[in-house]
């Protein structure tokens, strides 16, 4: 019998009071934090009535305006493409610019900043900006992205270089070898694989990223997304939810495969 | 004499040479293509530093009295909603997750359907989570708090499985063999092994959250986000500065709170 086992030696395991008091602590919170933002159980169902018109709208997909759908969605892969492409570019010499066991304090500080501030803003942030600076379409999608792209492949490419071994370097500096092959030939072979696995996951960002910006005009498919939402086509926006769903499931393949061949 | 046969060193074989040819070849492709067929209209291009420079005069110099009357409420429901909604990815994330661990249900036909709903939740931008929540619950930081959640499932639920599938199959083992129910075994054999994962993972997405709940509010899902879209309707660009100074000071400072529990908890 458990019950006179447990009488008899206790509960096997420690009771941990910190953790116990920890859960405390975040149902506390919930309650607290769902009290603040009116989050009750009564909207929620009343909410359940609105999902299950919403949903029943949904189905089944139309996809009968099948040819604005695939335009969009190439607008969208060739903005990923783009900014992928030219993210990675720049975030080649901003990364090599913001290692610190390169260069000096009052290098790196700019660029490490500069990777802070296109970090810390979501893409959507850039687009609305870039949407008012470059005007509607997909010019401002890709700006948006590039930064976005530089943020992300920025910070990490500058911490892979962070870590690299510095005795080649060394060697190469004292053969007397100029900064340009120091580079081409001690720092970039140490950290090329690591730079092609995160270009190949921002290219896959990107393309989530590219099907969003289109909410503030940026340009690809998330305009047609808006604007079905707004007219309560709700199959035509179900066709378009499950094909950005597809695109993103290959491009997920696809740089599953890239991985592999540069391993 | 007979000439030595001379060897010819190799990294890589012919193979692993042309797959990467290939890649290289089919993203230069992709590229042009790209930049050939994309509508990009010049004039916008070259008309854009003027536009950029008028845009930053417009924002300076800061309305920074509009902080306290207008942002720090937004500010704290978004940090509220950042919060809240990643407590409830984590609760969906637990089944989702054990339902995906390969070493856990080894049922192929779940371990998919896991997979299915985790991809889903990845692929479909907070943004439009947010416009589907609105359009169920109503404008507001409930509808918001929902597609916090709904949107991190994927990635917590995804880390989680793969924790699960990396644990050491010894204590489980020990505890089926002594007979522990199910619960047991989960609490006892799995939770220690993949909790500080867990939490690292929670504390991950939290930093992520904290930025993408500052713009669900575009699309009126409640938090600082709203505040940024009425700013930026009424043109009142020097507003518009302040907000996106104050969420990027709340986002630098969220993520050195994560990296300082990172640094001394896990």
């Amino acid at each position: 019998m458990t019950g006179s086992l447990k009488a008899e030696y206790g509960s096997p395991f420690k009771v941990n009071w910190w953790a116990r008091a920890g859960w405390m602590l975040a149902v506390l919170y919930v309650m607290y934090a769902a009290n603040y933002l009116d989050v009750s159980w009564a909207r929620f169902i009343g909410g359940l009535g609105n999902g299950a018109d919403f949903l029943g709208e949904m189905v089944p997909p139309n996809f009968s305006r099948w040819k604005l759908l695939v335009g969009n969605l190439l607008e969208t892969v060739e903005i990923a493409v783009i900014a992928s492409a030219f993210g990675v570019l720049f975030s080649l010499p901003i990364g090599l610019f913001a290692a610190r066991n390169l260069m000096p304090p009052w290098i790196t500080w700019p660029f490490r900043i500069f990777i802070a501030l296109c970090r810390s803003f979501h893409p959507v942030i850039f687009a609305i900006l870039f949407v008012k600076a470059v005007g509607f379409g997909p010019l401002a999608g890709i700006l948006t992205l590039i930064f976005a792209s530089i943020g992300f492949i920025g910070k990490l490419f500058t911490e892979a270089i962070e870590e690299i071994s510095l005795k080649p370097l060394e060697a190469l500096r004292a053969a007397g070898a100029p900064f340009s092959s120091v580079i081409v030939y001690a720092v970039l072979p140490q950290v090329q694989n690591r730079f092609i696995g995160f270009a190949s996951y921002q290219f896959d960002a990107n393309l989530r990223n590219s099907t969003m910006v289109g909410i503030v005009g940026a340009g690809g498919i998330g305009g047609t997304l808006f604007a079905a939402f707004q007219r309560f086509d709700y199959d035509f926006l179900a066709a378009i939810l499950i094909s950005i769903i597809g695109l993103v499931m290959v491009s997920e393949f696809i740089s599953v495969q890239i991985k592999k061949v540069f391993q | 004499m007979n000439e030595k046969p001379v060897h010819k060193w190799e990294r890589f074989t012919f193979r692993e040479r042309l797959a990467r040819f290939t890649v290289f070849l089919g993203f230069a492709l992709a590229l042009s293509i790209s930049l050939r067929s994309v509508e990009v209209i010049p004039e916008f291009l070259y008309d854009a530093p003027v536009q950029i420079v008028d845009l930053l005069t417009r924002m300076w110099p800061l309305d920074l009295g509009y902080y306290p009357e207008g942002i720090h409420a937004a500010m704290v429901e978004t940090l509220h909603i950042a919060s809240l909604g990643t407590l409830l990815a984590l609760v969906m994330a637990i089944p989702v997750g054990i339902m995906g661990a390969n070493n856990i249900v080894q049922i192929p036909l779940l371990n998919w359907l896991a997979k299915l709903i985790l991809v889903s939740s990845r692929s479909v931008n907070s943004l439009v989570w947010a416009l589907l929540f609105v359009a169920i619950f109503g404008p507001g930081a409930f509808a918001g708090t929902v597609c916090i959640g709904f949107r991190s499932v994927g990635f917590v639920g995804k880390l989680f499985a793969e924790a699960l599938e990396e644990t050491d199959p010894g204590p489980i083992e020990a505890l089926t063999a002594a007979g522990a129910p199910w619960s047991s075994i989960f609490l006892k054999g799995y939770w220690p092994q993949v909790a500080p994962a867990f939490w690292g993972i929670f504390l991950f997405r939290w930093d992520i959250n904290v930025r993408e709940s500052a713009v669900i509010g575009l699309v009126g899902a409640g938090g600082i986000g709203m505040v940024l879209d009425t700013a930026l309707n009424l043109f009142y660009w020097d507003r518009v500065s302040v907000i996106l100074l104050s969420i990027f000071v709340v986002v630098i400072l969220a993520e050195l709170l994560v990296t300082s529990i990172r640094k001394r908890v896990i």
